[in-house]
């Protein structure tokens, strides 16, 4: 495990190393490269800003409603049939649309519930192997001025679907395999 | 679609905190959520100068080029509509490998650069291509061998393992990423059949 993390630490740096040797041996002008490359990095940023400010005052407005809470005691008792714990309801509906918040859940569960309790390491598997559907069609669209996403949105939410269905059930029979 | 979802999402946060008495707090809320994504925003300044400048240099370089043709063979076939070598391939590349690594930050500029090129080759600029909807599912369905941002959480939280989920979080990763794509291809076979 320790490889992987050094493996994680290492792939940046030298994926620059491998591109600053490489500009060296075919005299490429790096320099003016990376400032021209730069400058449209700086313009694509700013231009998102519109697209992702809308999507986070939408999301947060339904959170601050409450009205996510109404719909995870609505769907707590169809978890609990499942043998799922209900904790995680919140995570299952916050996730596809926003990662801090999803985030921000999780933590609260380990906080909670210890991080060796089993809601605390399914929730810690959920987060890490979804991504957050909306907060990536904004921003990937937003960058090229896509307006009709078209099957992107039904195909991202249902993977997130699937996705987490699998994170549980992969889970329950990991942890329950291990332990 | 997503002007729908955005219309409704609004008005029934807004509708249902009447009801709930919750108005104060999605007035505030409101107000945090558009100073987060200007703060977002300034993140994103600093990320996607330093990695598209650094990515231009790899172009200019001919280095691009390189991991293109290497990577070719296996993606033009998750990516049929684009042509053999296409640019976008090496961003595509640098994207997938980026979030293997759980490094989400520098794999969106690596994104957008390649929805950038493949948005040369969309025949209808404001919707969304074939290739654009396999790449999206590629992210948001991303193969992550180490979720960083967790792993770190449950560290600082005194986990008695804090790698004990990279596993199975691998491992649902394969799941929801190979169910995407083929999500991805039962729906375009079905778009393109109610097209003829």
């Amino acid at each position: 495990m320790a490889a992987i993390q050094l493996a994680s630490g290492f792939f940046l740096p030298t994926l620059i190393l491998i591109i600053l040797i490489t500009a060296l041996c075919t005299r490429t002008d790096a320099f003016g490269a990376f400032v021209e490359g730069g400058k449209e990095g700086l313009q694509l940023s700013i231009a998102l800003l519109p697209y992702l400010l809308g999507m986070l005052v939408a999301i947060s407005v339904l959170r601050a409603s409450g009205i996510l809470d109404l719909m995870t005691g609505f769907f707590s008792p169809v978890l609990e049939k499942l043998m799922i714990p209900s904790e995680l309801l919140p995570l299952f509906l916050t996730r596809p649309i926003s990662g801090s918040a999803s985030l921000g859940i999780v933590a609260e569960l380990t906080n909670s519930l210890g991080p060796d309790h089993m809601a605390s390491k399914i929730a810690a598997v959920v987060q890490g192997s979804t991504d957050t559907t909306l907060y990536i069609l904004t921003v990937y669209f937003g960058a090229v001025g896509i307006r009709k996403m078209g099957r992107a949105l039904t195909v991202g939410l249902l993977a997130d679907f699937t996705g987490m269905i699998a994170a549980v059930m992969i889970s329950a029979w990991y942890f329950g395999f291990f332990s | 679609m997503v002007n729908l979802i955005w219309i409704f999402m609004i008005i029934i946060g807004l509708l249902f905190s009447f009801y709930n008495g919750t108005t104060s707090e999605v007035n505030q809320a409101m107000f945090e959520a558009s100073g987060n994504a200007v703060e977002l925003i300034i993140g994103f300044i600093a990320i996607f100068t330093f990695w598209l400048g650094m990515m231009e240099v790899a172009k200019k370089a001919g280095l691009l080029r390189v991991i293109t043709s290497i990577c070719s063979p296996f993606l033009s076939r998750l990516f049929p509509d684009l042509p053999k070598k296409d640019p976008s391939f090496g961003f595509i590349m640098s994207n997938v490998t980026a979030n293997f690594f759980g490094l989400g930050n520098a794999a969106t500029p690596f994104g957008i650069k390649a929805m950038k090129e493949m948005q040369k080759l969309n025949p209808a600029p404001d919707k969304a291509s074939r290739s654009m909807v396999t790449f999206l599912c590629l992210n948001t369905a991303a193969i992550t061998f180490f979720p960083a941002t967790i792993v770190s959480l449950r560290l600082t939280e005194g986990a008695a393992d804090p790698l004990d989920i990279v596993i199975p979080a691998f491992l649902a990763t394969l799941v929801s990423c190979s169910t995407a794509i083929i999500y991805d291809r039962i729906s375009w076979q079905i778009v393109s059949r109610r097209r003829k």
